[in-house]
C-alpha cells in the first residue's frame, strides 16, 4: 500500500486487516515511515489509525524506519517479510509513503501493489512522481465522500490507457471511504483478483525469483560499499578531495579516480574503528 | 555503530492531555531514537502487545489522570508476562512521591514530574537502556 | 512629522546600539519579536475610526458595549464539580441556595468520551475528575429538585454534546419545563477537540453534521440556549501560541458559520448565539492584544465575507480563563501573582466572563481556600486596581496597537494556509494545526531547557531541596460500583423492545438528511444509555483517530 502522507492508507489497511481476520487469515503489518535526516530519528505513528487490531492474536504489526535510503529499506523490509512468511502469516501487507525512490523500490517488493489516492490528488497527477503511477496493480481512490473522486477516476483511467498494458491484468481503479470502511470489501477482492491472476500467468515464481535476484544485487552493493570504506584512513582522503574538488580544482569525477588511486596505491590496511562505515547498515 | 534506540511512548487513559507525550516523543527522535507513538486513549494490554511486535528497548508512559496506581501496575505485570522484564518501563505525570516509591518497589523505572527538562529524559534513557551491538 | 519622528528615532537607536543589553530572549512567549520602543511610526496606516472605531460599535476593537464596565462588570463563573450525581446535586444545591443563578456542569472523562461509566474503558476513571453522566437516569438525578426554567446551565461537553443535551431537554420536559424556556450553553466545539483536547466522537464532517443539527434544532426549539462555545483555551493549553490559538479558533468559528449557513440557516438567525472562549497566558501585553484582535477580525468577516446585517452578530462576546499551564508545581504561591495579571490582562481586553484558576490546579482539585483567592483576585481587580472605570484603557498605545495588528496579520497568514489545505477540517485530518501547536509546544519546553526563557521555581530561583507535595483527592471507588450497578438495574428495567427501536431509528436517520436530535430525543425517552446512542453514531459514521504527527 503506498500513496501520498495522509491519504488514508493505514486507515485502509486496518480496514483490510478486519476483513481478512473475518475471513481466518491471519495478518501481518509492516508500517514504513521516514527516518529524519537531520537527526536519524524517527516518529513512527501508524499504528495510532490500527489500535483496534492491538489485541488480535493474529494481528503482528511491526513498524520501521527508513534510517536512511541507499537501497538498504528494500532490502529490510523484503527480511522482514520473508521472516514474517516463515512465521507463518497468510497475509502480509507493507505501507509506505509513495514519496522517494526508496520507497518505490519497497513497493517492487511486493507481489500485489496498491496505489491509494485521494480527490485532491487529481491536480497533481501528471506531475506526481511517474514511479508511483507505473508501479500500480491496483488504484484506489479514497476519500471518495469528498469532491473530485469521480474526476480523479477518470482521470486514472486516461492514465492507465497510455500506459504499456501486461497481458491479462488492467489494474483495477475504485473508490473507498477508509474512515467509514467503504468499499473496502471490494478492494479485498480486487487484491485477491490479482492474486488469482498471479497464479494463473505463473507469475509468482517470476516475482520470487527477481526478488531474491534483487536482494543479493542489494548484498553486493552493500557488502563491496562496505568494503570500500573499510580502509584507516579513506575518510580523510576524501576530505581532502572533496576540499579540492568543492574549490574547483577537480571535479568529482577526478576526485574519485584519485580515491581509488589512493585506496589502492597505499593498500590502506582495515580500520579497526566500526565508526567509520557509519553510513552504511 | 551502536543500535538504534527504540521507544514506545503511550498514553493510556481517557484523558486527552497528550502535550507532554508529544514534546518527549520529538525530544528522543531529536536524540536519535526510533520512537513508536501509539495514539491517544490505550488501555495496558495494548502497550504491552504494542512494545512485544515492536521490540521496543523502552516504555514511557504519560498519566496525568490520577489512575497511575492502576495503569503503571498493570503494564508492569503484562510486560513480564510476556517477557519483556527486561525493558525499561518509565513515566511523567503528576504523581506523588510516595505512590513514586511504591512503583519503583515494582520495579518501575524513572517518574518524572512537571518541569523536567526533557534532555534529562534523553540521558536517562541513554544510561539506563542496556544497547547491545549492531 | 512622521519623517521628523522616524530620523530621530534613528539617532536613538544609534545611541543605543553600543549598549550592552541582558543575555535572554525579548522575545514574547510565543516567540514573536519585539522593539524594545514603539512610535507612531510603528503604526503603518493606522485609522482610528475604521481600526479602533467606538465601544459597542464596528469593528468592536474597544469592547463589545458601549459602556463595558462601567455599565456592568464581567460575569465572575467559575466552574467546578466532580463525583456521583448525587453529590453534584447537593452541591447545585447549595450553590442556589447561595445566590448563584448558573450552573457549570464538569463530567468525567467517561462521559466526555461518549463512553458508559460500565463500559470496560471506563474503568478508574468514572466519577474522577468531574460527574458520571450515562443516562437521562443520571441527569434526572444531577437536577432532582431543581428547577430548569429559573436557572441557566452551562455544560462542557463536545463530542457527544448533542447526547448529553438531549438528555437535560427531556430532563426539563419531565418537570413540565418546555424547551423554549430553558437557558444555558453546552461547549460543542468539536473542530478543537480534534486540534487540541481530544475528546471526540466521530470524524469531523459527521461530527459537524450533528453540531450543525443542534443549532437548526436550538433555533428553532430552544432560542435561549447558546449551542456552541467556540474555544480557543484548550488549544493554548495544549502549547499553540497566542496566534495559533487566534486563528485556530476563529477558524474553527468560521466553519461553524459556514456550515449553518450551507445547511440553509441565516446568518443572523444563529450568529449572535455563538460565544468564544480563550486563554490568558503569562505574556501580558499579547495577550491583551490578542483580545483586541479577535474582536476585531471576527467583526470584520461576520459582516463582509458571511453577510450578517445584524449587529448583534457581528460582536465576538468571549468568555476567558487564565492558563493552567503556566502554573507550577514547585512554590505554587507563586501562581497567586501569575493568575493576577493574566486575569488583569483579560479584563483589559474586554471579557465578557472570566475563571480564575487556583494556585493549586496543576496538582489536583482545587482547595477551599485556593478557590477563594482565585475568585478573591477577581474581586480586587474589579473593585481596586481602577483598571475598570475607562474602556479599553490600552487603545491607542503605540505598541499595543502594533502587537494588534500584527497579531491580526499572523492570524490572516493562517487562515490563507488552512485555505489552501481546503478548510480547517481537510487542515486537521492533515494534522496542519495539530502539528503546528506540538512544535510551538516543543520550542517553549527548549526555550526554558535551554534557560532563554526563564520560569520563576523551574529552572531559576529554585528553592533547594523543596518538597513537591502532590495532594491527590481520592475518590471513593462505590461512585464506580454504585454507578455501574445503577446502569445493569436501568437495561434490566427499561421496554428493550422500545431501546432497539429507537436505535435502529435513530441509525436510519443517520443515513438520511434528518435532525438527529430528533431520534436522539427518541432513544433518550426511552433510557437509551449515552453510550448506546453514541454507540450507533460511531457504527454509522466511524470511530476518529488522531492523525500521526511527523516534525
Ligand atoms: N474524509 C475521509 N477521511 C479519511 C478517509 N480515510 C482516511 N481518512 C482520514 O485521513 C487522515 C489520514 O489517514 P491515515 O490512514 O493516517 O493516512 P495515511 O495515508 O496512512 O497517512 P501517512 O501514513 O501519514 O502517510 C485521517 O484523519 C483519516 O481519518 C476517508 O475515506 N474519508
Ligand atoms: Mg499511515
Amino acid at each position: 500500500m503506498t500513496g501520498p502522507p495522509g491519504a488514508g492508507k493505514s486507515t485502509l489497511v486496518e480496514k483490510m486487516t478486519a476483513l481478512f481476520r473475518k475471513d481466518g487469515q491471519t495478518v501481518a503489518i509492516v508500517a514504513v515511515d521516514p527516518t529524519s535526516p537531520y537527526t536519524g530519528g524517527a516518529i513512527l505513528g501508524d499504528r495510532i489509525r490500527m489500535s483496534s487490531l492491538f489485541c488480535d492474536p493474529g494481528v503482528f504489526i511491526r513498524s520501521m524506519a527508513t534510517r536512511g535510503s541507499s537501497g538498504g529499506l528494500a532490502f529490510r523490509t523484503r527480511e522482514v517479510c520473508d521472516l514474517l512468511d516463515a512465521f507463518g502469516k497468510d497475509v502480509i501487507i507493507v505501507e509506505t509513503i509513495g514519496v522517494g525512490q526508496a520507497e518505490l523500490d519497497v513497493a517492487d517488493t511486493a507481489q500485489t501493489t496498491v496505489i491509494v489516492l485521494v480527490p485532491e490528488s487529481g491536480d497533481g497527477i501528471q506531475a506526481m512522481k511517474a514511479g508511483l503511477m507505473e508501479i500500480g496493480d491496483l488504484f484506489v481512490v479514497n476519500k471518495s465522500d469528498r469532491d473530485g473522486a469521480d474526476r480523479l477516476m477518470v482521470e486514472i483511467q486516461m492514465m492507465l490507457d497510455l500506459r504499456p498494458q501486461c497481458e491479462g491484468w488492467r489494474p483495477g481503479v475504485m473508490r473507498t471511504t477508509a474512515s467509514a470502511g467503504e468499499g473496502v470489501d471490494e478492494l479485498v477482492r480486487q487484491i485477491q483478483g490479482h492474486r488469482d491472476y498471479l497464479k494463473k500467468y505463473g507469475i509468482l515464481g517470476r516475482l520470487r525469483k527477481d526478488n531474491v535476484r534483487s536482494a543479493i544485487v542489494d548484498l553486493v552493493r552493500q557488502r563491496l560499499e562496505e568494503k570500500f570504506w573499510e580502509n584507516a584512513g579513506i575518510r580523510s582522503v576524501l576530505d581532502r578531495l572533496a576540499e579540492e574538488a568543492a574549490g574547483g580544482k577537480m571535479s568529482p569525477y577526478q576526485a574519485f579516480e584519485r580515491l581509488l588511486e589512493a585506496r589502492e596505491q597505499n593498500g590502506m590496511k582495515p580500520s579497526t574503528n566500526k565508526e567509520q562505515s557509519d553510513h552504511v547498515r | 555503530m551502536s543500535r538504534k534506540l527504540r521507544i514506545l511512548i503511550a498514553k493510556p487513559g481517557l484523558d486527552g492531555h497528550d502535550r507532554g507525550a508529544k514534546v518527549v516523543a520529538r525530544a528522543l527522535r531529536d536524540a536519535g531514537m526510533e520512537v513508536i507513538y501509539t495514539g491517544l486513549h490505550q488501555t495496558p494490554q495494548m502497550i504491552v502487545e504494542a512494545a512485544l511486535q515492536e521490540d521496543v528497548d523502552g516504555v514511557g508512559l504519560s498519566i496525568l489522570s490520577g489512575a497511575h496506581m492502576t495503569l503503571f501496575p498493570e503494564v508492569m505485570k503484562r510486560m513480564c508476562e510476556e517477557g519483556l522484564e527486561d525493558r525499561l518501563l518509565f513515566g511523567g505525570g503528576i504523581i506523588p512521591g510516595e505512590d513514586v516509591e511504591t512503583l519503583q518497589k515494582q520495579g518501575v523505572g524513572k517518574i518524572f514530574g512537571p518541569g523536567t527538562p526533557v534532555q534529562a529524559i534523553v540521558d536517562y534513557i541513554h544510561e539506563t537502556v542496556r544497547v547491545g551491538d549492531v | 512629522m512622521s519623517d521628523k519622528i522616524r530620523s530621530e528615532k534613528n539617532q536613538w537607536r544609534k545611541k543605543i546600539a553600543d549598549s550592552k543589553m541582558r543575555d535572554v530572549s525579548f522575545d514574547t512567549v510565543s516567540g514573536e519579536s519585539l522593539e524594545s520602543l514603539y512610535t507612531p511610526d510603528d503604526l503603518g496606516g493606522f485609522d482610528y475610526l475604521k481600526d479602533l472605531g467606538f465601544p459597542g460599535q464596528f469593528p468592536f476593537t474597544r469592547g463589545v458595549y458601549e459602556s463595558m464596565y462601567r455599565g456592568r462588570l464581567w460575569t465572575m463563573r467559575m466552574f467546578s464539580g466532580f463525583g456521583s450525581a448525587e453529590d453534584t446535586n447537593k452541591r447545585y444545591k447549595y450553590l442556589l441556595r447561595h445566590g448563584q443563578t448558573g450552573l457549570s456542569v464538569a463530567f468525567d472523562f467517561p462521559t466526555l468520551y461518549g463512553r458508559d461509566s460500565d463500559d470496560p474503558v471506563s474503568r478508574g476513571e468514572v466519577g474522577k475528575c468531574g460527574v458520571a453522566i450515562s443516562s437521562l437516569d443520571d441527569m434526572e438525578r444531577l437536577f432532582d429538585g431543581i428547577p430548569l426554567d429559573k436557572v441557566s446551565t452551562s455544560m462542557t461537553i463536545n463530542g457527544p454534546a448533542a447526547i448529553l443535551w438531549a438528555f437535560y431537554i427531556v430532563t426539563a420536559e419531565k418537570q413540565g419545563v418546555p424547551p423554549k424556556k430553558l437557558s444555558g450553553t453546552i461547549q460543542n466545539d468539536v473542530l478543537k477537540e480534534y486540534i487540541a483536547q481530544k475528546s471526540w466522537l466521530v470524524p469531523p464532517e459527521p461530527s459537524l453534521r450533528i453540531t450543525v443539527d443542534t443549532m437548526a434544532y436550538g433555533s428553532r426549539y430552544v432560542p435561549r440556549w447558546n449551542t456552541i462555545s467556540i474555544s480557543g483555551y484548550h488549544i493554548r493549553e495544549a502549547g499553540s501560541t497566542a496566534a495559533q490559538e487566534l486563528a485556530f479558533t476563529l477558524a474553527d468559528g468560521f466553519a461553524y458559520v459556514e456550515r449553518g449557513i450551507q445547511a440553509g440557516l441565516d446568518v443572523d438567525d444563529f450568529a449572535p448565539r455563538l460565544s468564544f472562549f480563550f486563554n490568558s497566558h503569562i505574556d501580558f501585553f499579547e495577550e491583551i492584544a490578542k483580545y483586541r484582535a479577535a474582536r476585531r477580525i471576527w467583526a470584520r468577516e461576520m459582516k463582509n465575507r458571511y453577510g450578517a446585517r445584524n449587529p448583534k452578530s457581528w460582536l465576538m462576546r468571549f468568555h476567558t480563563q487564565t492558563a493552567g499551564c503556566t502554573l507550577t508545581a514547585q512554590q505554587p504561591e507563586n501562581n497567586i501573582v501569575r493568575v493576577a495579571w493574566q486575569a488583569l490582562a483579560a479584563v483589559l481586553g474586554g471579557t465578557q466572563s472570566l475563571h480564575t484558576n487556583s494556585m493549586d490546579e496543576t496538582l489536583a482539585l482545587p482547595s477551599e481556600k485556593a478557590a477563594l483567592i482565585a475568585l478573591r483576585t477577581q474581586q480586587l481587580i474589579a473593585h481596586e486596581s481602577g483598571v475598570t472605570a475607562t474602556i479599553d484603557p490600552l487603545g491607542g498605545s503605540y505598541f499595543v496597537e502594533a502587537l494588534t495588528s500584527r497579531l491580526e496579520e499572523k492570524a490572516y497568514e493562517y487562515f490563507e494556509k488552512i485555505e489552501k489545505l481546503g478548510g480547517i477540517t481537510r487542515a486537521i485530518e492533515v494534522g496542519f494545526p495539530q502539528r503546528e501547536i506540538a512544535e510551538a509546544a516543543f520550542q517553549y519546553q527548549k526555550a526554558i531547557d535551554e534557560k532563554r526563557r526563564i520560569v520563576v521555581g523551574v529552572n531559576d530561583y529554585l528553592i533547594e531541596g523543596e518538597d513537591l507535595e502532590i495532594p491527590i483527592l481520592k475518590i471513593d471507588p462505590r461512585v464506580e460500583t454504585d454507578q455501574c450497578k445503577r446502569l445493569e438495574r436501568l437495561r434490566k428495567e427499561r421496554d428493550s423492545g422500545k431501546v432497539k427501536k429507537a436505535l435502529d431509528d435513530l441509525r436510519n436517520a443517520c443515513g438520511s438528511r434528518e435532525n438527529l436530535m430528533i431520534p436522539i430525543l427518541t432513544a433518550t425517552r426511552e433510557y437509551a444509555t449515552l453510550g448506546e446512542i453514541a454507540g450507533v453514531l460511531k457504527e454509522v459514521f466511524g470511530e476518529y483517530r488522531e492523525p500521526p504527527i511527523y516534525w
